[in-house]
Formats: C-alpha cells, structure tokens, sequence
C-alpha cells in the first residue's frame, strides 16, 4: 500500500491535515482505529470559548472544516465577551457530539483523495533521516512520503480513576502502542503530560428546577463564513445550567485524598494549571467556599450531561457522593466517573515552525503529541502540518508559516517551537501581543490569500473580500473628507448624549466617540451625493471593518508601529546550517537552548526562555560577520 | 536591541569577540599603597598561566573552584611575594571566564613585577573595564548592574562612586522590578477578565485600576524627579563664570579652588578664552569655565573667542553670573545672558561687599572674594541651582543614567495612556496595550523582557480552569 501522506489519527489535527492535504492534490491515508471516530470530542461538547473561537475563524479562512462542522452540529452558540471590544469577543458553542462527529465523518468520506484505514501504526520507518512508511497492528506495511502523527491523548495512554489505572486514549478505546518507542528510536526524546475529564450525569435526574438557566445568544452567530445563514441554526437550540459546589461537597471530595492518584503520586505527567481538577482547586484554592459547575448537554437525542469544572481522578463512590452534594443534583445518576489521562508528548522544540521535525524530514507532528490542549489548538495544527506536508510532496518550495502578527496560528506554533512547554499549552489571547489586530472579523482579511495560495479557499471568495478590501480603503478615506457642519449634525449629537460640535468635523473622528456608531452618521449624510456610501451601507461585514478601524485607529496604530519593530528582527534570518555551539561566549544554557530550538530569526531566538538580550546581540554580531 | 549598544557598540563587541580569547591581567585594587593589591587575571588560559608561575602545596591547574591557596609567587627563579591564589573556574566567575585572583602585598614593585611575570606569557594587559563588558557579555550581571559598574569605573568623585555602587547593588533595579510587579499584577487584572469571563470570579473594578496606575506613576515620578541629582553626582555639574572685566573673576577662582582643596587638575581651554578648572565641594564634581570672552565685543579678532565662551554658557548647568557692587547690576550682560540660556540656570552674585557694605543690590548672593564672605552661601546655592531643592540621599533609587531615565519617561507616558483608556470606558484590551508597553519600557532597565510572566501570575493566584 502506499499514499503520498499518512495522517495518523482521525481527531480534530488529523481531518484538517487529511482535509488540507487532500484538496492540495495528494493522496492521504488516514489510519485510525476507529472509523466512526472522526471529529470525536474526548473532553468538553463545545468548541470556541476566548481565542479558541478566533482560532476557529482563522482555520475557517485559511480553508479548514471545524468551523463548518461546528455549525453543522451546534445546539447553543454564544458570542463571549460581547460587552467589550470587537478583539476579544469570541464565538463558542455547545456541540451535539454524536453530530459533531457525524458531519465530520460526511466530510473526510467525501473528499477525493482520502482513503480510510481502519488500524493502528505502531512504528514509523526512515531512511537516511526520510520518512518512508509505517508499520500497522495488522501487521501491514503502508509506505509513503510524508507523515503526519496527531495522536491525541492515545501514545501509551493511561486513564486513572482513584486507584484503578486503565490503559487507553479515551473511555472504552485502546491505546497506541509501539509508536512513541518507534520515535525515540529515531532520536526523538518525549515527555509525559495529563489531562483530566469530569464525571458524565443523567440528563432527566436532575433538578433543573432550582438551577440557573445559561441560554445562548438570541441571534446566534455561526462561526463558517461559509454556513448558509439562511438555514442557521441548523438544529434546535438548549441551554446549559449553573451550580455550584459548597463545603459540604470539598469535605466528601478530601475523604477521598488518600486514593487520589494526583496526590499519591501515581500520575507522572505534567497537568494544566488553567483547567485544575476540582481536587486541585480545594487544594491550592482552600478559602474559596464555592467552585462554579456547569451543565452542558451533550447533544439532542443524547441522556447525558457533561459536568463542566468538575474534572477528577478521585474514586469512583467518593464522585458519585460529593456530587450527589451539589444542589441540583441531589438525585443526580453518574453514567460514567471522571478520569484523568495520561499519554506522551513530544517536547515541541523538537519540530520546525512547519510542524515538520527537524530530525526525520518528511515527518510533521500536529495536536497533543506537540504538548497543546484543546480542540481548536490541534485543528490549527492539523491544517499547518497538512498544507506544508502537501507542498513538500508536490515539490513546491514554499513552505507556509504563520507570523505571530498574522495570527493566534502563528502564536501557536511560534510558542510552541521557542518555549517548548511542559504543560499542556493552551491558547488565551494574552498570550498573542498582537491582540488587536488578530480578531475574528478580520480572520478573512489576514488570511484568505493564504488560504487561496493553496487552492483551500476559491477564487470566488478571494474576489470577494478583494472587493470588500476596495470598499473600506476607499471609504476610510472618504470619511476624512466628508465633514459635518454643526447644524448637519448637533441634533443626533443630542439625542445620542454626546457633545455637540462648535466647528465642522470630518466623519472619520466623529466615529471615534464611543456613543456613536457609524451607521447613524452616515444616515444623515444626503446619500444621493454619495454612492460609496450606499455600497458601504449595503455591506454589512465592510461597515464592520471600517467602523473598527475607525474607531481604534490610535490603538490599532501602536499595535501596528510594535509589529514594524519587530518585524525587523524577524527579518534577521539565521542560516539552517548556523552552529550555535560555536558561539563561544554565550552562557552554556543559552546555547544548548538556541541548539535544540534552531531557531530560525533573531526574533525567534529572542523569544526562547532563558535566551537574553546579550545572547542575541553577540548573535547578531556573529550573524554579521 | 538598542538597549545593549547603548553601553556596548557594536564596535566594542565586535572587538571584545575578537579578542575573547585572549586572556588579560589588571590590578583590582586601587593604585598605590595599601595593605594588600589584588591582581586580577581572567581568560583561558589564566588558570595555566598562574600555575606556571606558582608554588604552593598543590598545582593551580588541579584546583577546584572557588577556592584559596597559599604559596609562593616565583618569577625568573626569584621569590617576589607570599600570596593566596583564589581561582574561579567558568562560568561561576565574575566574568564568567576562568579566573584568578592574586591577593599579594600592597607594594607598588610587587604587583609590576607580577603584572610583568604575565605578559612575558601571552597574557594582556585589560583595558578599562573589559572585565565587566566580559560579565555582562557572559550574562553574569542585569544591564543595569553592568551600566552601574561602567560608572563605577569612570566615577570621579566620592559621592558619584556611592551612587554607582548602590545602583551596583541593585537598589534602582529592585525598586523598577517592584514597580514591574505592581504592573503585571494590574495587567493580570484586566487580562483575567478577558480570557476568563466565563469564570466565576471577581473582576477588578476600574476605579481601583485607575488607582493602581496612580500610584505606580507617583512612584515613577519620585525616581524621575532624582534624575536631576543622579546626572550632577554621576557627570558632574559645568559652571560657567561670567562677568565684566574686573568685577573679581580671578579672585572668586582662587578663592574656590583654594577653599575646595580638591583641585582635580587645570585644564587649559582650547582658546585662551576659556579657561577650565575642576573642583569638588561635598563629593560633588564641579567644573568652572571662566568665560573671559563673553564681554560684548567689536573686536574682530576676540571674535572666535567670544563665540566659543558663548557656546560655554549654552551648555552650563549654573551660570555664575558676577557682578561689581561698585559697579552695580550689570544689565546689558544679564540680557545678553538670557538670550543664550533659561533664566532660573543664572545665580546673579554680587561680589566686593566688602567694599561697600550696607550697599543692597537684588542679587541671590552677595560675597567677598577678598575676605571669603558668603562664600558659604555661594557653595549651597550652586549646588541648589543644580540639583534642586529636595534632599536626596544617594542611599535611595537614584536615576543617574538618561537610558534609564528615557525608560521610565516612557513607562509613565504609557501609563498616562492607560488611565486615559480607562476615564474613556475602554475595555480592558485597549487599557492592556499601554499597560504592557510600559511594563516593557521598565523591564529595559533592567533587560527583563517576558511575555509569560502576566499568565503565570494568573495561574498562581486565581482559580480558574472550567
């Protein structure tokens, strides 16, 4: 058998690399050990949330499926953060997961070029340091050009409920084994992390009636610029529910410590600081007298919800009992306990900024296995590993890397490469300096012509937002020109509780005044003098941008001046040849760092932990030379 | 970038990477005698050098680090000293490098001949402060501790020295990195607020941001405000003495540089017009131009002079402007003098009171350069004039570098940003982009620059995690 790619894994990364990959034109394999897995949520049934739903638009633009996927199956979408400015707002929704995984399955089964495996790779096999195949459960031999292994949790998976530890990647399925000692065979050194999931209850034993209701947004708002708004929602919409957990419930949880496999030491892996289990929380938290749980319903036809901040590996009796605490849920039925899980990483400093490892050419790493938490993370992944995979099988020399000023993508990955986490990595949108200028409004403008460069986003589309692009230039400037006179003007100034005007100001700054939005204004302009104007007003998404831009100008502005700056150190390239053990007179550890990063610019060198200043002005000066 | 040439350029550091391999010698200690010189030796092949020249009970070569030995310093069969060798291997040394130092006698033939024992084996004399660059190029010291030691070595007064050496001891960095904490303690306020709105938490109110801004900026302000005293105790301040011809000009000089007792040194002016002198009054470095050519002049030939003391005046920090009780105010000079400098930089003096006693003429000093009286008085005024009234003690934060003050200049134009933001009803993003320049302007004082420290504050003090 043979395919000019392998994804390994058909989670969230490996049907955006499948996907990506195959619409480029090459043939993908896609080896899972469960075809009615694609797209499976092994944790929360939500996707989206504070930067996650920017990572969604941004892999909707460059082409990806998750955005459509989670259209498809979303029963709840809320916008969060509405109450601030349009950077941080940020789309997430409650998933049908059955669903979820079905539309996803409906898409990889129709894509030409995939081809489904039904098995297991437990060996990855290289020659001269090129990847050239794989070796399967079954025992068959698939050669190939490429690789891409998005393994999730399932590399030597360990799931742990108080004392009882149960091999596996996810409740009910096996493990991978073989493959982690395949790559440190290779050279590879890997690591072991933890992530938690809490208990699942019965839908109907609940008492809804004393709990608060948490509804979705009114207007819903989908996350694909390619969902048909027509028809969305495309099913029926529900609720989550909020409780909370008391004193009452810690003291059941602490009789429970003594077979906690967190506490007993049982569990190696490095856990996320941002997502505690509940354990964790009364712990480290002890003078908080409440934790927040929501309810989030699983799906339409499902009879499960998913208790959300209530993720333990505390036994199974000492769940049921301290839930049974918790109000609302004094009847509540557990369907299945909370677990933690344990499974390898590969330490990221160990790949490109392609995803491609710097040790074996040909073989991308893409999802948990690169040390990232979350959906959304692996999906954006998934897509950066498919599409440079494809390039390279296809012969083309370009590579295709995000900036950190392109994208939260770009962050990623650039974090993931320099700081080389040791704990699950997940994306919040401090973490990108950039911020204002990586929102999800905007996700077309910054990377559609990525996305069409690959053939994953149409000429169509790209011609779209070109035109839009027009649009807003030509109406930014307009807006400096136009001026209102104060009797133009002083009457909607009034109404709005704004100050009115002395002198004639042009729209542009009367914009900027937080009481004011742009279309107001420019309803009292005479439109029949302005037909950009009436275009303008006739599309929504460039009256968006330009009321933005407008608006944030000064800020955009020094976002804008900080990019420049950085920009040129990014320009600095540092050869792939370049020995930084040679740099004699730079401290031990700085070196090691830059020799295992490589990095590839001085400002990517300038980001590695541990790395300073002076470090990089004697690398600039030998870079010089 | 910049922040790192602004002591080190690029030249320095292109020769200091040339030369790094060279192994270089200097005596630590200050010149002359004392009761013991300590020879400093850093490099390579230090270790192999002073082993050469060494005998003791064990070899140098084997020694581990830090740590003293006794023994004999040998050199052309000669015994030269009884010293204690304490060797320092990579990178636990001051510089980082292989180093020794040679505690010997203080004697002046002692310590050349050591030196001498050195060069004649391939080691090099240091040049002023290659010792630090290396530390700071080897990441032994902040940049501001660096900065302090590069003051340090040009230091030319008491006072300037115990300024740069509190600054060494990082009183200025401790204080910018707990002005740094209190900022991203802010920050992880408002950034909380964005990334976890999910949460069941308490978000900070505004107000209470507002607050917190002020308070960092009147921090801010009370370290800017010393720049003026850290600038006169660190460079000195340059005086320039006007007057007519005759009004005591040379009498005043005298008397000053009799009555300081410090002369550093005369410096002839480049012109006979200019004539400069240096003196210290209470640790602090003054240093008079006598501006004989200020006189207004039609003489062609007194041109250049008159021109060049006019460019003294534009550059003086105090304009002792002298004038004759006898005489009286000498006002064409006095509007001469304020076209070429702000007023308040001018201590109008009067002198030969003792001519004329009882004599009153608006002045803010009246003194004798004859007798010596209000002598006194001219001293405290000079030096208000230059550093201004409040008393500060070099015990304190002091600003004494204009990168430093630069920095901090920005921090709190970027603070000022930030609380605009926040009186405009701007959420917490707009109000972040200020917050974290100005965390960024004072992390470059001290050349702390990390993205991660605002999440990981997060981490550590709120529970979040859904």
């Amino acid at each position: 058998m043979y395919f000019d790619l392998i994804v390994v894994g058909g989670g969230h990364a490996g049907i955006e690399a499948a996907h990506a990959a195959a619409k480029m034109g090459v043939s993908v394999g896609v080896v899972t050990m469960d075809k009615s897995a694609f797209g499976r949520m092994s944790c929360n049934p939500a996707i989206g949330g504070s930067a996650k739903g920017h990572l969604v638009h941004e892999i909707d633009a460059l082409g990806g499926i998750m955005g459509q996927i989670a259209d498809r199956s979303g029963i709840q979408f809320r916008i969060l953060n509405r109450s601030k400015g349009p950077a941080v707002w940020a789309g997430r929704c409650q998933s049908d997961r059955k669903l979820y995984s079905v539309e996803a399955s409906k898409i990889i089964s129709s894509t030409e070029n995939i081809t489904i495996v039904e098995d297991s790779v437990i060996e990855a096999i290289e020659e001269d340091r090129k990847i050239v195949g794989v070796r399967t459960l079954k025992g068959n031999e698939i050669s190939c050009k490429a690789l891409i292994v998005c393994s999730g949790t399932f590399l030597n998976g360990l799931m742990h409920t108080g004392l009882n530890a149960t091999k596996g990647g996810r409740f009910g399925e096996q493990p991978a084994i073989g493959l982690t000692e395949s790559l440190i065979k290779m050279g590879f050194e890997a690591g072991r992390l933890k992530t938690g999931t809490p208990p699942r209850l019965k839908l109907e034993s609940i008492n809804y009636e004393i709990l608060e209701e948490q509804p979705g947004d009114e207007n819903p708002q989908p996350f694909s610029r390619r969902t048909d708004r027509s028809k969305f929602p495309f099913l029926p919409q529900v609720s989550c529910w909020l409780t909370k957990t008391d004193s009452s419930v810690h003291q059941i949880l602490e009789k429970g410590f003594d077979r906690s496999p967190m506490f007993r030491g049982l569990i190696n892996g490095v856990g996320p600081r941002y997502c505690p289990s509940i354990e964790d929380k009364i712990v480290r938290f002890a003078d908080k007298p409440n934790h927040q749980i929501f309810l989030e319903p699983e799906g339409l036809d499902s009879d499960l919800i998913y208790v959300n901040g209530f993720s333990t590996s505390l036994p199974e009796e000492i769940q049921r009992e301290a839930i049974a605490k918790i109000p609302g849920l004094e009847n509540a039925e557990m369907v299945r306990p909370g677990y933690a899980v344990e499974y390898d990483y590969l330490p990221p400093y160990q790949i490109d900024l392609t995803l491609e490892t710097k040790l074996i050419k040909g073989l991308y790493f893409a999802g948990q296995i690169n040390g990232t938490s979350g959906y959304e993370e692996a999906a954006g992944q998934g897509l950066i590993a498919g599409i440079n995979a494809a390039l390279k099988i296809l012969g083309r020399k370009d590579e295709f890397v995000l900036k950190r000023s392109d994208a939260y993508i770009g962050v990623l990955i650039d974090d993931l490469v320099g700081k080389s986490t040791d704990e699950p990595y997940r994306m919040f949108t401090s973490r990108a300096e950039h911020r204002l200028l990586l929102r999800q409004d905007n996700a077309d403008r910054r990377l559609y012509e990525f996305g069409h460069r690959f053939g994953l986003i149409s000429d169509n589309e790209l011609k779209e937002m070109k035109e839009r692009e027009v649009l807003i230039t030509k109406s930014k400037d307009l807006f400096d020109e136009i001026k209102f006179k104060p009797d133009e003007i002083n009457n909607l100034l009034e109404s709005k509780a704004t100050n009115l005007i002395d002198n004639a100001e042009p729209v542009s700054k009367l914009t900027k005044r937080p009481e004011l939005n742009l279309r107001d204004l420019l309803q009292e302009l005479d439109l029949e003098k302005y037909p950009l104007v009436n275009s303008l007003l006739a599309n929504e998404k460039a009256l968006e941008q330009v009321e933005i831009e407008l608006k944030y100008e000064g800020y955009i502005q020094r976002q804008q001046d900080l990019i420049k700056k950085m920009e040129k150190l990014e320009e600095v390239k540092i050869p792939e040849s370049f020995d930084f053990l040679k740099l004699k007179t730079i401290s031990n550890e700085s070196k090691e760092k830059l020799h295992k990063v490589r990095p590839r610019s001085i400002g990517q060198a300038s980001r590695i932990s541990g790395v300073s200043p002076s470090d990089i002005s004697i690398l600039l000066v030998y870079l010089k030379n | 970038m910049q922040l790192i040439f602004s002591i080190i350029t690029q030249k320095e550091l292109t020769e200091y990477l040339q030369n790094s391999e060279d192994t270089i010698v200097a005596l630590a200690t200050p010149a002359g005698v004392g009761a013991i010189s300590v020879i400093r030796v850093s490099g390579p092949k230090s270790i192999e050098v002073v082993d050469s020249i060494f005998e003791g009970n064990g070899r140098i070569i084997n020694a581990k680090t830090h740590t003293i030995h006794y023994g004999k310093i040998k050199y052309a069969n000669e015994v030269i000293d009884d010293v204690l060798v304490s060797v320092f291997r990579e990178p636990n040394s001051y510089t980082g490098e292989d180093s020794i130092e040679i505690s010997t006698h203080g004697s002046q033939l002692i310590v050349q001949k050591i030196i001498e024992s050195f060069l004649e084996k391939d080691v090099r004399l240091a040049e002023p402060g290659e010792f630090t660059k290396r530390a700071f190029l080897n990441g032994r010291m902040d940049l501001a501790q660096a900065e302090a030691v590069v003051d340090i070595i040009n230091s030319r007064t008491e006072a300037s020295l115990r300024g740069a050496r509190n600054q060494l001891d990082g009183i200025l960095s401790a204080k910018v990195d707990s002005l740094r904490e209190m900022l991203i303690n802010s920050s992880s306020m408002l950034e909380l607020e964005l990334d976890f709105a999910e949460e069941d938490l308490e978000f900070l109110p505004k107000e209470k941001v507002i607050e917190r801004i002020d308070e960092i900026v009147i921090e801010i302000d009370e370290l800017l405000k010393t720049y003026a005293f850290g600038k006169v105790i660190r460079d000195g301040v340059n005086v320039a003495l006007v007057g007519k011809p005759n009004v005591g000009k040379s009498s005043l000089l005298n008397y000053l540089l009799k009555e300081s007792r410090a002369i550093v040194s005369e410096i002839p002016g480049t012109t006979r017009d200019v004539i400069r002198e240096e003196f210290s009054l209470d640790g602090i470095l003054f240093r008079l131009f006598d501006t004989a050519g200020i006189r207004l002049t039609e003489d062609v030939i007194e041109k250049e002079g008159v021109f060049r003391s006019r460019d003294a005046v534009k550059n003086a920090d105090v304009v002792l402007f002298l004038n004759d009780i006898i005489d009286g105010f000498a006002n064409d000079l006095y509007k001469e003098l304020k076209q070429l400098i702000k007023e308040d930089k001018i201590l109008i003096t009067v002198n030969k009171i003792d001519l004329l006693h009882d004599h009153i003429i608006e002045c803010d000093v009246q003194i004798s350069a004859k007798t010596g009286e209000g002598i006194e008085s001219l001293f405290k005024a000079m030096k208000q004039k230059a550093i201004g009234s409040e008393n500060y003690s070099e015990k304190g934060a002091i600003v004494s570098n204009l990168r430093h003050f630069n920095a901090l200049k920005k921090a709190k134009q970027h603070l000022v940003q930030a609380k605009e933001s926040v009186q405009n009803g701007m959420s917490g993003e707009f109000i972040a982009v200020d917050l974290r320049n100005a965390e960024s302007s004072l992390g470059e004082i001290i050349g702390k620059v990390t993205t991660d420290d605002i999440l990981n504050n997060i981490f550590a003090k709120f529970c979040i995690g859904k």
